[in-house]
C-alpha cells in the first residue's frame, strides 16, 4: 500500500496558476479596472470643464458701441482695455511672418526666403493677395485686425469700412443714412466677440495656397462643421473641440508647429507638466494611453499616434497632390482658362499649370523628430534630383523620431540654371505673372522683391514639399491594424528601412537555413519511415 | 521463435506526462503563432496571434520553473546525465538495426528513461534551444525596456526565428520516433498512461509492476 498522495490537486493548483497569473506577468490585470483605456479616462478628465466662463459681455461695452470710422478705430477701442495685446501679438508669428521674431534673421517664413511648391513665394508680402489673410488692417505696418481672430460674426470688415470711408465724402443725407446703416451693422458685428472659433483660424488654415484643402490635406473647411467620423476631437456631434482646445496660447503665441521648431521639444503629459501647452496628443492621452495589456503602448515610442488613428487625409473634400508650373500660361484664343476635373477642382488653369487632386489619400511615412528642412531661395539646390522643399528630419535610430504620418506634395517648379536656387515669381498685380504670363519679367521682379539675384537662365525643376498629418483624427474603430505595417510586402512602412519590423521583416539566409532544416526533418523522417515500411521492420526476415 | 514477451511497467509519473504534453501544446500552439507573426501565413489574425504567442510564452517562463523544482526535488534531473556508453549502438540501430528487427540496444527503465541519444538531445534541449529561446523571446517581449542600449531588435529575432525552426525540426523528428516503439503508438500511449512496454528480460523493480502498485 503507498500512502502517496494523488498529485492532481497540486497540478490543478499549477493550472490556476497558469490562468491567473500569467495575464498578471503579461501585464493584462488593469489596476484601475473597467474597460476604459488609460488615455482616454485622462483625457475625458481634461475636458471635464468643457466650457469656459466669462465675465464681460462686449455688446455692453460703451467703447464698442460707437459708429466707427475704420478698422484702426476698432483697435484702439479693443487696446482700450486690452493694452498690452497688440505689443503681444506683434512679436508672434502670426503678426511677422518669420520664425524668427528677430527681423534681421528674415531666412525662415512667408515673409522671409522661404518657399513651397504651392504659389512658391509671398515676395517679402510684396504679393497683395497675401494680406487677406495677414492680420492687420492694411499691411504689416499698421494696427492689429483684431477682429480676424476674435470676431465671431463673419463679416466683410475691408468692404463696410472702404463704403463708410466713401460715403463720408458725400453730404447727401441718403447717404449718410445708409453709411449710418453700415455702421450699426459693423457696431452689432464688433460686439461678438470671443475665443478664436474655427472659423476664425479656419478662413486662413483651411484655405491656404490659395483654396480650400490645397495645402495641408488634413485640414480644410470640412472641419468647420465636422461629424466625429472626420475628427474625433472637433466633432460638433462629440466633443465639439475648437482649434484652440489644443493649440494653446501664451501671450497670444499659438502653440503648433513653425518653419523651424517643432511644437514642443519634447512630449509631456497634463500629469508631469500641467501648464505645458496642450499641443501634442501625449497632452492628454499620456505616452501609454491604450489599456494596459496592450502591445500598442510599446509603439509609442516609435510610431506616433497620428500613424494609426490617421488611416487617411482629405476625406470630405479633396486636397492638391501635385502642381506643374511648367504648363501654366497655355491660352485658348488668346486667353486664360481652366478645366475641371473629376473631383470638382481644376486640374488645369493658364495661370497656375496642371494640378492633381485625390480624396481618401494613404499618407506617406517618415521618421520626423518635429523639425523639418527648408529649403529657401537662397539655398543651392541640385536640380539633377528632386529637390525636396521642405521634408521631415528623422531617423529610425533617434530616440526622439517616431514615425509620422505625412502629406507630399509634388511640384514642378522654376529655378535658376546659373545661381542653382528655386526662383520665386511675382504672380499678383498689373505686373505679376498672372496677368502678363510672362516668366522672364515674373521672375525677375519676384526676386527683387526680395533683394536675391536672378541670373535670367531659369528651367522647371521638380520638388517635393511635405506636410505632417495630425488632424482628421479618426475613432478609435478605424485606426489602422496589424497588418496594414506588419506585412510581407506592401505594407504601409515598406519604405522605412534600417529597423527590424516583425511581419515585415527577415532575415534571408536565417529562414533559408531554416525551411532547410525543416525540409531535411520531414525527407529524413519520411525515408526512414518508408525503409521501415518496406522492410516490414525487419520483421518478415524474422518470421522466416 | 525469439520474440522476448513483452510488460508494461509504470515509467513517467503524471507530473512529467502533464508536464510533456502541456510542453508539447504550448511548443505547437508558439510554433504556429510565431510563423504568423514572422509573415509565414495568415491564421488566427497577427493581433490575436501575437497576443497568443506572448501569454503562451510568459506561462512557459513561469512553468519552466515548476520543472526545474520538480527535476531537482525527485532527483530525475540524473536521467539528463549525458553519456557516450552504447550512443554508437543506438545510432547504429536507428540507422541500420530498425531495418533488419534488431531489437534496440538500450530498453527503457525506471532509472533510465532515455536512451543515449535521446539524453543528448534533451539535455541540448534543456540546457541550450530552450533557455536561448526563453531568454531571447524575453528580449525580444520588453524590447522596449532596453531599446537601443545593447543591440537593434534584428539579432534577436534571427536568433529566435532560428531556434524555432530548430525546434520544429525537433517535434517533427520526435514525433515520428515515437512510432518506433513496440507498435506505431505504443510510445504515445506511454506517454499518456505513463505505463511504457517493455521487453520482459529487462530488470524491473518489485515495485513498479502494475499488479503491485495502486
Amino acid at each position: 500500500m503507498t500512502t502517496m498522495r494523488s498529485p492532481w490537486p497540486m497540478l490543478a493548483l499549477l493550472l490556476l496558476f497558469l490562468l491567473a497569473g500569467s495575464p498578471f506577468i503579461a501585464g493584462a490585470a488593469t489596476e484601475t479596472g473597467g474597460d476604459e483605456a488609460p488615455g482616454r479616462k485622462l483625457a475625458k478628465q481634461a475636458i471635464k470643464r468643457d466650457k469656459r466662463w466669462i465675465t464681460t459681455d462686449h455688446t455692453k461695452h460703451d467703447v464698442l458701441q460707437k459708429p466707427f470710422m475704420s478698422g484702426e478705430e476698432v483697435t484702439q477701442a479693443c487696446l482700450s482695455c486690452h493694452s498690452e495685446a497688440s505689443t503681444q501679438f506683434h512679436k508672434t508669428i502670426h503678426w511677422t511672418w518669420l520664425a524668427s521674431g528677430d527681423k534681421k534673421e528674415p531666412k525662415y517664413g512667408k515673409a522671409g526666403y522661404s518657399v513651397n511648391n504651392f504659389c512658391i513665394s509671398a515676395n517679402a508680402m510684396e504679393d497683395k493677395s497675401c494680406l487677406k489673410c495677414h492680420t492687420g488692417w492694411n499691411g504689416v505696418e499698421n494696427d492689429v485686425n483684431c477682429l480676424k481672430c476674435h470676431g465671431m460674426e463673419k463679416f466683410n470688415y475691408t468692404e463696410a469700412f472702404a463704403d463708410i470711408q466713401a460715403f463720408a465724402e458725400d453730404d447727401d443725407p441718403e447717404t449718410k443714412e445708409i453709411m449710418a446703416e453700415i455702421q450699426a451693422e459693423v457696431t452689432t458685428a464688433v460686439g461678438k466677440i470671443g475665443l478664436p472659433g474655427r472659423n476664425n483660424c479656419g478662413e486662413c488654415h483651411f484655405k491656404g495656397g490659395g483654396g480650400d484643402g490645397v495645402k495641408h490635406g488634413d485640414l480644410d473647411t470640412s472641419l468647420m462643421k465636422p461629424n466625429k467620423a472626420l475628427d474625433v476631437h472637433m466633432g460638433i456631434d462629440g466633443k465639439d473641440f475648437t482649434c484652440t482646445r489644443c493649440h494653446t496660447t501664451t501671450n497670444h503665441n499659438i502653440a503648433g508647429r513653425i518653419y523651424t521648431n517643432p511644437a514642443v521639444e519634447s512630449s509631456k503629459s497634463l500629469l508631469e507638466d500641467d501648464l505645458a501647452p496642450k499641443i501634442t496628443c501625449v497632452s492628454c492621452h499620456s505616452d501609454a494611453p491604450h489599456k494596459n495589456d496592450s502591445k500598442m503602448n510599446d509603439h509609442a515610442d516609435k510610431v506616433s499616434c497620428q500613424t494609426c488613428h490617421i488611416p487617411e487625409y482629405a476625406r470630405i473634400n479633396p486636397t492638391k497632390m501635385s502642381w506643374d508650373w511648367s504648363k501654366a500660361g497655355a491660352l485658348k484664343d488668346g486667353k486664360p482658362y481652366h478645366t475641371k476635373g473629376d473631383l470638382g477642382k481644376d486640374i488645369y488653369k493658364s495661370i497656375k499649370g496642371e494640378m492633381t487632386w485625390e480624396k481618401n489619400v494613404t499618407p506617406e511615412y517618415f521618421w520626423s523628430n518635429g523639425t523639418q528642412t527648408s529649403t529657401t531661395a537662397e539655398d543651392v539646390i541640385d536640380p539633377s534630383t528632386v529637390v525636396e522643399v521642405s521634408h521631415p528630419v528623422g531617423d529610425a535610430n533617434d530616440p526622439n523620431s517616431r514615425i509620422f504620418p505625412f502629406k507630399i506634395h509634388r511640384g514642378k517648379q522654376p529655378y535658376d540654371k546659373v545661381n542653382k536656387t528655386l526662383l520665386t515669381p511675382l504672380l499678383s498685380g498689373e505686373k505679376g505673372y498672372w496677368t502678363t504670363f510672362n516668366w522672364d519679367e515674373s521672375l525677375k521682379l519676384g526676386n527683387e522683391t526680395l533683394g536675391l539675384p536672378f541670373s535670367g537662365e531659369f528651367d522647371f525643376v521638380e520638388t517635393t514639399y511635405a506636410f505632417p498629418i495630425t488632424h482628421m483624427v479618426a475613432p478609435k474603430d478605424k485606426a489602422l491594424s496589424c497588418t496594414e505595417c506588419h506585412t510581407r510586402d506592401q505594407g504601409r512602412l515598406a519604405t522605412l528601412t534600417g529597423f527590424y519590423m516583425p511581419g515585415r521583416d527577415r532575415s534571408p539566409p536565417v529562414d533559408s537555413l531554416g525551411w532547410m532544416i525543416i525540409l531535411g526533418s520531414l525527407g529524413g523522417v519520411g525515408l526512414h519511415g518508408l525503409g521501415r515500411f518496406f522492410t516490414r521492420n525487419g520483421r518478415r526476415k524474422n518470421h522466416e | 521463435m525469439n520474440e522476448k514477451k513483452i510488460i508494461k511497467i509504470y515509467l513517467y509519473t503524471r507530473f512529467e506526462r502533464f508536464w510533456h504534453w502541456l510542453q508539447a501544446i504550448m511548443i505547437v500552439a508558439l510554433t504556429l503563432t510565431g510563423l504568423e507573426i514572422h509573415g509565414s501565413f495568415s491564421l488566427l489574425g497577427f493581433q490575436r496571434a501575437v497576443n497568443i504567442h506572448n501569454f503562451v510564452g510568459l506561462s512557459w517562463l513561469v512553468l519552466v520553473a515548476f520543472f526545474v523544482f520538480w527535476l531537482f526535488t525527485t532527483g530525475e534531473w540524473r536521467q539528463y546525465i549525458p553519456t557516450t556508453k552504447k550512443l554508437f549502438a543506438v545510432v547504429v540501430y536507428y540507422s541500420h538495426g530498425i531495418f533488419k528487427g534488431t531489437p534496440h540496444p538500450v530498453e527503457k527503465s525506471p532509472g533510465a528513461k532515455h536512451n543515449p541519444l535521446q539524453r543528448l538531445t534533451y539535455l541540448g534541449l534543456s540546457l541550450l534551444l530552450l533557455p536561448v529561446q526563453m531568454v531571447t523571446g524575453l528580449l525580444y517581449y520588453t524590447w522596449n525596456d532596453w531599446a537601443g542600449l545593447l543591440m537593434p531588435l534584428a539579432p534577436v529575432a534571427f536568433v529566435h526565428t532560428l531556434l524555432a525552426f530548430m525546434l520544429l525540426s525537433f517535434l517533427l523528428v520526435h514525433v515520428y520516433m515515437t512510432t518506433t516503439g513496440h507498435s506505431l503508438f505504443s510510445h504515445i500511449s506511454g506517454m499518456i498512461t505513463g505505463w511504457e512496454e517493455i521487453y520482459e528480460t529487462t530488470t524491473i523493480e518489485e515495485w513498479e509492476l502494475a499488479g503491485k502498485r495502486k
